[in-house]
């Protein structure tokens, strides 16, 4: 039962989206008076002369935000796991996940624009009295998008690495390659790296998908002329002319396909890295030479950290800035003004992002509760599928076919599109602590005389209570950055601080991006500072309960 | 058919291999120890006694309690009470709470509590109602632990290796606490153990398992 209706929440939308595109692509869109096949559609998209850059930007974003992401998050980790810091990066991780795509993008902006505050910094040094005028952000080769999206990958990465560690053992395993004359760093990359790497499989793919097909991040720091595939597919999808819509169906078929693609050649690559491994450990290589490599990975991991950060601080000082000349670090004054004009907006935009993300998180919670309780369970793959295949090639879809039933989108059907990835989330969050639970309570509340229900009720889920919480913030938090399904699903009716905010980003009002910005981030992140203390309040005379 | 724990043609299997088989009858006030390695099966036994057997083992033969069949009962309709290694204490509840979860609805609230602190009292625990599990020592908890299980009523005792975690002066004091009240509660007693130390303690029959 359980197991249906997750099947139903998460692929079921794939499959429809994924039917709804092909079908305008090859030039079926009965709302647009298109009943006959055609390649119509496909013939547009070739005929639109940013393609080939676009495709190039696709794969060379993917490609090198995924490379940059893995390489730090693998190199953090081995250089950090014997240090005392370890243990507090672990911990800001959480929060760090939850900071939405768009707030860290719009960060990053006020950090490297030519009027950011590293330019600021540097103004005195170089001689600056007015900004540069370099194109720093936007810029054509899609750096600033790259390290936009390295900045909110790594922490995930981290996070996915660090679940996997118990399993592969770390600490005996480094211990053991020591004694034999390895490094740490050596030893984690031959003795760890193997064991943890199958773990972290799907999330790299999820990574590469991701990076490939964003668009909330590219339309921040993306190229502008040419987009993205991702963006030009969203603007065709709104655009006023229904009949373009054949032609980003094509476009997020090929978005798909290039996906599909570069994952193939991941495969090839990992066969050849795993060869590569297999070779040095035969040849009994050391790598010292990789061992002075380690302050430098330490750094580039410390780096990614502040860069958010100091990101996220710049939001908040533009949010409250009265005027703020170049080349000042700091604004002349500080008020609330620019949250007193913006006020109406926000309230009404919050009030929407906090229903959509109660309601997807709690249906989310109950479903993610139900599929653990049930004994069979479904491969991981079928989790992570809605998160691996891009929003963008399949969202359209599930907006065509609801065009032509004639439905509307609303608030309803916005949250069943959240539902798609917050779901993965709040299982992927529950389900270690869920299946970790110790099921001699169980034995004992039934030797006691107590139901399954009241087991479940009375002696589960108030043990379980810390987990369940924060899987809630979790899913609430993912439904906080959703951009894309908002937009197409809402049919742009529904407005969310995430999508007001990206809509902000062309117009260049810095301290409007700015507090929308921020009340989207503290949306993400209250309730995740709830779900840390609400345990601690409820459990505070039960000391057995303060690691749950 | 007599009081106490019978077990008829008991047999546990994993797979298709036939791990134990048991054909005894444990009557009120005694007590009869299995003994074996790890792995022997004999853990696995008192699951599918209590009705919590893992689906990776299966098991057949008749389970009898003062006569009736239980073994196609509910796990919480068995009245079978079961001590583990572990205390297992609830950590979200306090000790007496612990001590109410298994006390029978129908009790009025001034009588549980009256019940729940005559047992502590009468384990040396008095005034710990309040107490947040966690902050007790192994032995104490090892006393609510026992308290809790004989609390709710039960028309048997099972014992799953429930001293092995204790120290050694403390493992002797909690058997005898357990079997005194177990003999005075006359129930029978099943306890399943590699110590032959706890197998002398339960004073009845012992049952050796070879592999």
């Amino acid at each position: 039962m359980a197991r249906a209706l997750v099947i139903l929440i998460l692929i079921g939308p794939v499959i429809a989206g994924l039917i709804g595109v092909i079908l305008p692509a090859l030039g079926y869109f009965p709302a647009a008076g298109a009943d006959q096949f055609s390649l119509e559609p496909i013939l547009a998209l070739f005929a639109w002369n940013g393609l080939a850059s676009a495709i190039r930007l696709s794969i060379t974003t993917g490609l090198f935000a995924t490379a940059l992401s893995c390489l730090i998050a693998l190199g953090f980790t081995a250089s950090m796991m014997a240090s005392p810091w370890w243990r507090r990066v672990q911990s800001i991780l959480g929060p760090l996940l939850a900071v939405p795509h768009a707030a860290a993008a719009f960060g990053m902006v006020f950090l490297i624009a030519p009027s950011g505050w590293i330019a600021r910094a540097l103004a005195p040094v170089m001689g600056w009295d007015r900004p540069p005028d370099l194109l720093i952000v936007n810029d054509p080769w899609g750096v600033a998008l790259v390290l936009g999206l390295v900045i909110k990958e790594v922490p995930f990465l981290l996070l996915m690495i660090i679940a996997a560690l118990p399993q592969a053992d770390a600490p005996s395993r480094l211990k053991v390659s020591a004694s034999l004359g390895y490094g740490p760093i050596a030893g984690w990359i031959l003795a760890v790296l193997p064991a943890v790497y199958k773990q972290i499989r799907l999330p790299i793919y999820l990574v590469l998908a991701f990076s490939m097909s964003v668009v909330d991040v590219a339309l921040i720091l993306g190229p502008t002329t040419p987009n993205t595939i991702a963006v030009q597919v969203l603007k065709w999808m709104n655009d006023p002319d229904i009949s373009l819509r054949g032609q980003a169906a094509a476009g997020a078929i090929l978005q798909f396909g290039l996906i599909i693609v570069v994952i193939l050649t991941m495969l090839v690559l990992e066969r050849l890295m795993g060869g590569l491994g297999k070779w040095l450990i035969t040849g009994g290589f050391r790598l010292a030479l990789l061992e002075p490599f380690r302050g430098l990975l330490q750094c580039l991991g410390t780096t990614v950290f502040l860069t958010l950060l100091i990101g996220l601080c710049g939001l908040l000082m533009w949010s409250v800035a009265g005027f703020w000349a170049f080349p000042d670090l700091m604004p002349n004054s500080i008020s609330l003004s620019n949250w007193a004009r913006h006020s109406d907006g926000l309230l009404d935009r919050l009030g929407e992002t906090a229903i959509i993300g109660f309601s997807a998180a709690t249906i989310g919670l109950v479903v993610a509760v139900l599929y653990l309780e049930s004994t069979r369970t479904l491969p991981n793959w079928t989790i992570f599928l809605p998160l691996i295949i891009p929003q963008v090639a399949f969202l359209p879809g599930v907006q065509i076919l609801l065009l032509n039933m004639g439905l509307k989108g609303g608030l309803a059907v916005v949250i069943a599109a959240h539902m798609v990835f917050v779901l993965p989330y709040v299982i992927l969050t529950l389900g270690g602590s869920y299946r970790a639970w110790n099921r001699d309570f169980a034995r004992v509340g039934h030797a006691l005389g107590a139901s399954p229900s009241r087991v479940f009720w009375h002696i589960r889920l108030p043990m379980l209570l810390a987990p369940l919480v924060s899987a809630f913030a979790v899913g609430f938090a993912v439904s906080v950055g959703q951009y894309l399904p908002t937009l197409l699903i809402g049919g742009g009716r529904i407005s969310t601080l995430t999508t007001e905010a990206v809509a902000l980003a062309s117009g260049g009002d810095r301290r409007a991006i700015a507090v929308f910005s921020v009340l989207q981030l503290l949306a993400a992140l209250v309730p995740f500072v709830i779900a840390l203390g609400l345990p601690m309040i409820l459990w505070r005379n039960r000391r057995g309960m303060s690691h749950g | 058919m007599a009081d106490g724990l019978g077990l008829s043609n008991v047999a546990i299997y994993r797979g298709e291999t036939l791990l134990l088989s048991v054909d005894t009858q444990i009557n009120r006030g005694e007590a009869l120890t299995i003994m074996g390695p790890s792995g022997s099966g004999k853990s696995t036994l008192l699951s599918y006694i209590t009705g919590s057997l893992d689906p990776a083992f299966k098991a057949e033969g008749g389970v009898t309690l003062d006569g009736e069949n239980i073994d196609t009962k509910p796990a919480h309709l068995r009245q079978i009470g079961i001590l583990f290694q572990d205390d297992l204490l609830f950590p979200h509840m306090s000790v007496g709470a612990n001590l109410s979860f298994g006390l029978d609805r129908s009790i009025p609230r001034a009588e549980r509590t009256d019940r729940i602190n005559a047992a502590l009292a009468s384990v040396g625990l008095a005034g710990f109602f309040d107490r947040d599990p966690a902050t007790l020592s192994g032995g104490q908890r090892a006393r609510v632990s026992l308290m809790r299980t004989l609390l709710s009523n039960p028309k048997a005792l099972l014992l799953d290796e429930p001293f092995s975690r204790l120290d050694q002066d403390l493992r002797q004091q909690v058997r005898e606490l357990v079997f005194n009240h177990a003999k005075a509660q006359s129930l029978p007693v099943l306890l399943v153990t590699h110590d032959m130390d706890d197998a002398q303690a339960a004073g009845g029959a012992i049952l050796r398992l070879d592999r």
